[in-house]
């Protein structure tokens, strides 16, 4: 049966198109969702996308997680459902309070847009698996600086919550060196760098596939 | 009414931009200045009621604040 995947967006997401290609890749099909709908209608998954959404006014994600359709996204969250948030997807989940931390300025106050290599561990998601090979994708963004109070960290670390890890330093600061958490009960997943744009060879590589190779096992 | 409402890191936030105040202050020779904390400051003109106070710090607790990182300050004037 074919697994619906809805890719939301809100205004300033710049990436949803990118996420929803690579789930139509991957033989799932990618549902369209308006951060006004009231429902995310029947799915099987929600990708936050990257972008900036409403400017990155306030703080980044803040505004957006007050949009129409994350109530929805909130519940689906909570019934176990599987939400991947990628850049500022992430930062909308951490500011709804879905996965911990939050995400601050570079600590070099640059914009980041480059390769980097990641380390897969931590709990299995739907999203991840620990101990899959290490993967080079792309990252592009200024607030990445991954935070959390010492108790969180703490936490987070003990639950094996960390799900991806910048090999070799953070370029952006953050804590640990953490690119990627997810929350307590696993099924929600947020992560700086970008896996849906590296799902060709033709586009400058593939290992962002094995994140959406994991959802189509988890959803079979 | 209005009031005014002031956001702020936590200690032990990293403040990258305050950093970078810093170093500009120092280089413009006010050599004195040895820390800098960049906030936020709102001014909210609000319809006047008993618990404006209480729907003030909620404003903060929802939306202008991130309690993980910053604390607020309300004033009514």
């Amino acid at each position: 049966m074919n697994r619906r995947v809805a890719v939301v967006t809100f205004p300033g997401s710049n990436c949803d198109a990118d996420a929803r290609h690579a789930v139509a890749l991957h033989g799932m099909e990618a549902v369209p969702v308006w951060h006004k709908d009231s429902s995310l209608g029947k799915v099987d998954a929600v990708i936050l996308p990257g972008g900036f959404s409403y400017g990155d006014y306030l703080r980044c994600g803040a505004i957006a997680r007050f949009s129409p359709v994350m109530q929805d996204v909130v519940r689906f969250a909570e019934s176990g459902g599987p939400v991947l948030g990628i850049c500022n997807g992430f930062q909308v989940l951490c500011e709804a309070g879905l996965v911990p931390g939050v995400l601050l300025r570079n600590s070099k106050l640059k914009f980041l847009c480059q390769d980097v290599t990641l380390h897969m561990e931590g709990r299995d998601t739907p999203f991840t698996r620990n101990g899959g090979a290490d993967i080079r994708i792309p990252i592009a963004h200024m607030e990445g600086h991954w935070y959390a109070d010492d108790d969180t960290l703490a936490r987070v670390e003990g639950e094996g919550q960390v799900v991806f890890r910048y090999a070799g330093g953070a370029p952006n600061g953050a804590t640990r060196d953490v690119a990627g958490v997810c929350n307590a009960r696993g099924n929600v997943v947020g992560l700086m760098p970008h896996p849906e744009r590296y799902v060709e060879a033709s586009v400058g590589g593939t290992d962002g596939k094995v994140v959406f190779e994991r959802l189509v096992e988890v959803l079979s | 009414m209005r009031a005014k409402v002031y956001v702020t890191l936590k200690p032990g936030v990293h403040d990258p931009a305050g950093k970078a105040v810093v170093g500009g202050l120092n280089h413009l020779g006010f050599d004195e200045v040895k820390g800098v904390r960049i906030g936020k400051f709102f001014e909210i003109e609000l319809d006047e009621g008993p618990d404006a106070e209480a729907r003030l710090k909620a404003m903060c607790e929802k939306l202008l604040a991130n309690t993980v990182i910053e604390r607020y300050r309300v004033e009514i004037a």
